[in-house]
């Protein structure tokens, strides 16, 4: 059995706010909800699923379904970080193909800005029963260091270098001025990205993304409440999700979870990598750019870099146009994870809605792609395939 | 020249589980567990073997010899370090810190060996420095 075909994404809506310091946690996931929901031209009580990560307050969708005062049958609260949004909308598409629900919420918000969190660079305890604990906390691994680690041994195995990665931010940044939104707007050079202070060799300020408060929602549902609304249809092709962890001490920091979740994503939906016209790619540092492009098939393993210098992600200039929103780098990563907006990024693209100057032209197949946790210790991978009906 | 200097360490806190190894660490070694069965190291510590499944009974003290796989000095913090992937001898990779070392001369496959750092609590933490 496929999910190809059996459900469709029918709302979507990024929180225009970048920092919330009046607002509460909870109330952003229901102004994210009313947003897609009235995107989609529905309302609250025709939603029959929900789902949520980590994010969320409370125990699991407990208090957010309570809180929104939903009359639900089928809930989902899988936590892979910030790829958790892309997992929810297979899931979503599965329970939906078995008929455990029609409409499905999907919701992301939280406030790291507005709280102070020192999100990239300060080591996190974590509860002493998760078991890699005392052989990591010791070390001081923070989530910029630990994907530097990638960075550094791709450079060493493959000769990429600094300012290879630097144009990722910069094709980001190229997009970012047009969208007003966005934290970051200013149009930067591959100069600017090494000249900026270094904070975890190889890693420059530059090479990671924004701290922002906010949050986005989509809502996933049946073919047949689609072709009831008034909005283009984006149709989901296919999905695959993967974890990749250390491997028992055999670490190997050459290669995402994306290399299993994407020809996962591209058997289901029938297409291949040069199919794709947009891309939406987890940017939570450039490096994380570079290698799921390769672990995709965009490009061959250790070509990543020449991919994507001079412009080639860049819409209207490169092959692969990448998050036309500014993505996690210059736009909007909210509540530290960046799951949700790559999906909705993409689902403009396919309406043809994006800004008319980064809009792909003819958009009729998307890629967004998520990884959550670190890709240096441990991280959920989700790739989802989407079609212009 | 941009030498380290020690910052501190957090405890790590053992459980029955893994309180040999921590036991061992204290008594200045590195021991790892080795499998009864399949006869393979692996890392961190399980009681249960992560490749075939069956108890993993035994401990392996080990040379403390290694390389680097990768590593990264971590600018933004009170007081800079370096954290590392080492790969030992004997084929298992551990995440650790890089200390007593010059910062700017540290590079991928270079060899290294066991040293020990107390943490607040005392404790002895594996660690790594340059041959």
């Amino acid at each position: 059995m496929s999910i190809k075909g059996k459900a469709y994404l029918v709302g979507a809506y990024e929180h225009p706010t970048r920092k919330a310091p009046d607002k509460s946690l909870a109330q952003l996931h229901a102004e994210v909800a009313l947003g897609a929901l009235e995107d989609a031209g529905l309302s609250k009580d025709d939603v029959d699923g929900y789902f949520c990560a980590g994010d969320a307050p409370g125990m699991g969708p407990l208090s957010m379904v309570d809180y929104l005062n939903l009359r639900v049958r089928h809930v989902d609260s899988t936590d892979t970080g910030g790829s958790s949004y892309l997992i929810h909308v297979a899931h979503a598409a599965e329970a939906i193909a078995l008929g455990k629900c029609r409409i499905a919420l999907v919701t992301l918000a939280g406030r790291p800005r507005s709280e102070g969190m020192a999100t990239g660079t300060a080591p996190r305890a974590g509860n002493p029963g998760i078991p890699e604990i005392q052989f990591e906390y010791p070390y001081a691994p923070t989530v910029a260091n630990m994907y530097a680690m990638c960075a550094m041994r791709h450079m060493y195995q493959f000769g990429t270098t600094s300012a290879q990665l630097a144009w990722i931010k910069v094709a980001a940044s190229h997009h970012a001025q047009h969208n007003p939104h966005a934290l970051l707007r200013e149009v930067v050079t591959v100069e600017e990205v090494l000249a900026s202070p270094m904070i975890a060799d190889p890693l420059h300020r530059l090479d990671c993304c924004v701290i922002t408060d906010g949050g986005g929602a989509v809502i996933v549902a049946h073919p047949d409440v689609a072709k009831s609304l008034k909005r283009p249809r984006v149709k989901i092709l296919g999905v695959g999700e993967a974890v990749k962890g250390q491997f028992g001490g055999a670490v190997d920091l050459t290669f995402s979870g994306a290399a299993w979740s994407g020809p996962r994503a591209f058997a289901e939906a029938g297409v291949k990598p040069g199919d794709i016209q947009y891309a939406s790619i987890y940017d939570s540092f450039t490096i994380t750019v570079l290698m799921q492009i390769e672990d995709l098939g965009f490009c061959e393993k250790g070509e990543g870099g020449r991919f994507v210098a001079d412009g080639n992600l860049i819409s209207g200039v490169g092959k692969l146009p990448f998050n036309t929103d500014g993505g996690g780098l210059c736009n909007n990563h909210p509540a530290n994870r960046g799951g949700m907006t790559k999906i909705i990024e993409a689902v403009r693209q396919l309406r043809g809605e994006a800004h008319p100057a980064v809009q792909v032209k003819n958009c009729a197949l998307a890629l967004a792609h998520g990884t959550g946790g670190s890709l240096g210790l441990r991280h959920g991978s989700a790739t989802l395939i989407m079609e212009r009906e | 020249m941009a030498m380290s200097t020690r910052r501190k360490i957090p405890a790590p806190e053992a459980n029955p589980e893994t309180s040999h190894y921590w036991q061992a660490a204290a008594a200045g070694k590195l021991a790892i567990r080795e499998c009864g069965h399949c006869g393979k190291l692996h890392h961190y510590p399980r009681a249960l073997c992560p490749f075939c499944f069956k108890p993993a009974t035994g401990w392996r003290e080990v040379s403390g010899r290694g390389k680097i796989y990768s590593y990264s000095v971590m600018r933004r913090a009170e007081t800079p370090y370096a954290i590392a992937y080492v790969t030992l001898d004997e084929g298992v990779t551990l995440l650790t810190n890089l200390i007593d070392c010059d910062f700017d001369r540290l590079r991928i496959g270079q060899e290294v060996k066991l040293v020990f750092q107390e943490s607040d609590a005392g404790q002895k933490v594996p660690m790594f420095t340059p041959l």
